[in-house]
């Protein structure tokens, strides 16, 4: 909110100056204005401290926040806040809403600091980094992305997130409370962790830095472990 | 034992009432509605699909999510929770065993094909004004539907409003079946406009005030209605929602697009939002002509706030100047130092009648959770209220309204934060 409320102030501060600096008509009909409903809680340009809830928005793939706002529109996640703002909206503008965001190269927040013991730590490495294959639980890195910044179009980054925020989304994965287009690997994938690998896999995410090169893998390296309804079948091999 | 009480107090009282009105109601079954000037008369089907699309019965018959006309919305009220029924034609759990006599009598009497009575959060105190012929093509657009299996969950209603055998008493004092009668005196278009706005899109089902036991009573209380947490303005002040001065081409594009292009400026949030996006977008512009010919006929109290007026200037003190601050720091970007607006992103506020109608809900709501006016074809890409119920308190909220408020041009009610308290949670629209 503060780099948004520079200008303002300023503008407040000399009025002369002020109506020189009024945005015209042309200015402001921009999707960057158009979506300042979104930035009271995800920032003024997509993006979330690490201590807040609202999750970053910046830079994640344009499919998958737009998978989003359709599943809040249609019921599959549930924020009444969510809901209430792209329920009454068209495909294309929700898109495009979705793609500016995307857009958006930020910096990331400096990553949080652990506060769980080493031994959860690792537990979450592993499962994050190499899965668990005797429960049949795939790597995070299977799907997305070696980085774990995600792959275009459709999977999210999961680093440069708060732990309290991952863990509120597996747990309602696991829950059924937030779900995904059919079939819902994630759900599934949820299902089979314990409470505690939660736990754990939050942990060891929200302590890595973000690497250098931020951006969403732009196609899948290996072929995904699962069949996704979130992910555009000509993007994904053939189970 | 004290709710048995007040059982029989009222069973008495009904039956008192039910014998009274058994003397006097006279139900124009027979009526012709005035034919619509614009659609396809000959295909009874697509005329029931018109119809219906008018009548707005999909979204309140579709749950979130859910298959559409297969029921299961929830419809929360001061009464207690309704959930809407299947109207699918699946012969177990919607309406697939209904005769077309049994349709009628739903939309005309309020009676369920076993003949229980409705409640009236169903239209029917409206849809009783529509025609044998409408209501048979309606019926027979429902038919077409895909059928959906989806049995009906019971309404949660607080007592006594869930022993539905009073709803005898409530319908012998509010309710009077009838189909629409023409004025001969009056054109065919506002004739048409009347019969769409009183009966079909049952536009005072909101925006009339309701009584302390739901019912709408207009000849007493013409001011609008607090309806799902927000306020549906009235169609017969100036103050409010009434249209009797914009230009008929002003009100069918607000119909239309859910927005206006110039001033006077208004744009649909809330429930009137749904309305625009769900069904009057999609209604041929002609019934939308109708029916705006028809509400610049409707009477009309007082004028509309001062559009010149601007916001407080003199030295402000206390929460006036608060406000002020508040309004530069968070609102001034978008909709002007001076409340004149920022076209085409933000509407002016100086004398918008959004903000200087007596009630207060819908500022306070519009503050809180913001939003969105319809996305439409006549207006794909609109720009949005941003919501303040994370960063700003209640007191913050009513001290920017208030400062906002005083560029009404006349005394308004004051916000105060209780009230907005009161308008946090709840289910958004």
């Amino acid at each position: 909110m503060k780099p948004l409320l520079l200008p303002i102030v300023l503008l407040g501060g000399l009025s002369l100056a002020a109506s020189a600096a009024e945005p015209s008509a042309t200015e402001l009909d921009t999707i960057a204005q158009r979506v300042r409903a979104c930035t009271p809680c995800h920032g003024a340009e997509g993006r979330a401290t690490s201590e807040g809830y609202y999750p970053r928005i910046a830079g994640k793939p344009a499919g998958y926040l737009y998978n989003q706002l359709v599943n809040f529109r249609d019921g599959r996640r549930h924020f009444p806040m969510m809901t209430y703002l792209t329920e009454r909206q068209t495909e294309q503008f929700l898109l495009e809403m979705a793609a500016h965001f995307a857009a958006q190269e930020l910096p990331y927040p400096p990553p949080q600091r652990p506060n769980v013991d080493a031994a959860l730590l690792e537990r979450g490495r592993v499962l994050a980094t190499e899965g668990d294959a005797q429960r049949e639980i795939p790597a995070c890195s299977a799907c997305h992305g070696s980085r774990l910044m995600g792959v275009e179009p459709s999977v999210p980054g999961l680093l440069g997130l708060p732990d309290d925020y991952l863990i509120a989304q597996m747990g309602s994965w696991r829950s059924g409370s937030r779900r995904a287009h059919e079939p819902d690997c994630m759900a599934e994938i949820a299902r089979r962790l314990e409470r505690e690998d939660l736990a754990a896999v939050a942990a060891w995410l929200a302590v890595q830095p973000v690497p250098e090169n931020t951006r969403p893998d732009p196609a899948f390296e290996q072929e995904p472990p699962m069949r996704c309804g979130s992910i555009p079948e000509n993007t994904q091999a053939a189970p | 034992m004290k709710r048995r009480i007040v059982l029989a107090v009222i069973a008495l009282a009904i039956l008192a009432l039910v014998l009274l009105s058994r003397l006097r109601v006279e139900d124009r079954t027979g009526g012709e509605a005035p034919p619509p000037l614009f659609a396809d008369t000959a295909n009874e089907v697509e005329r029931g699909r018109a119809l219906v699309l008018l009548a707005d019965c999909g979204p309140c018959h579709t749950a979130r999510g859910g298959e559409p006309f297969a029921g299961g919305r929830a419809i929360p009220t001061p009464f207690g929770t309704f959930v809407t029924p299947n109207i699918t034609p699946d012969p177990e759990t919607g309406i697939g065993n209904w005769t077309s006599d049994d349709f009628w009598r739903a939309l005309h009497e309020g009676r369920s094909r076993d003949g229980r009575l409705l409640y009236p959060t169903f239209p029917y105190t409206n849809y009783t004004k529509i025609s044998r012929r409408d209501a048979d093509a309606m019926f027979a657009y429902l038919r077409t539907l895909k059928p959906v299996r989806r049995e009906n969950r019971p309404h949660e209603l607080r007592f006594p409003y869930d022993q539905r055998w009073l709803l005898a008493a409530w319908r012998a004092l509010f309710f009077r079946p009838g189909v629409y009668e023409p004025d001969p005196e009056r054109s065919a278009e506002w004739n048409r406009g009347a019969y769409l706005v009183q009966g079909v899109a049952h536009c005072s089902a909101c925006h009339e005030a309701r009584n302390a036991l739901g019912a709408i009573q207009s000849s007493d209380n013409p001011a609008g209605g607090l309806v799902l947490d927000w306020y549906a303005p009235s169609l017969t002040r100036a103050r409010e929602a009434g249209v009797q001065h914009w230009s008929e081409e002003d009100i069918v594009t607000f119909l239309r697009t859910g927005r206006t292009q110039s001033a006077p400026h208004a744009s649909a949030l809330g429930p009137m939002a749904e309305v625009v996006y769900e069904s009057l977008q999609h209604v041929h512009p002609g019934e939308l002509h109708a029916m705006a010919v028809y509400l610049k006929s409707l009477p009309v109290d007082g004028a509309p706030p001062d559009a010149g007026a601007g916001f407080a200037s003199a030295p402000l003190t206390g929460s006036l100047a608060r406000g002020r601050e508040i309004y530069m720091e968070h609102c001034a970007d978008c909709h002007g130092e001076r409340g004149e607006g920022r076209l085409p992103a933000a509407i002016p506020l100086a004398g918008n009648r959004a903000v200087c109608m007596d009630s207060v809900a819908n500022p306070i709501r519009i503050v809180l959770y913001g939003g969105y006016p319809p996305g439409t074809e006549g207006s794909p890409r609109p720009f949005g209220m941003p919501p303040f119920y994370p960063t700003l308190r209640n007191d913050q909220i009513a001290s920017v309204l208030n400062y906002v408020r005083t560029g009404c041009g006349a005394d308004v009610p004051r916000v105060t934060a209780d009230e907005v308290e009161r308008n946090r949670g709840g289910p958004l629209w």
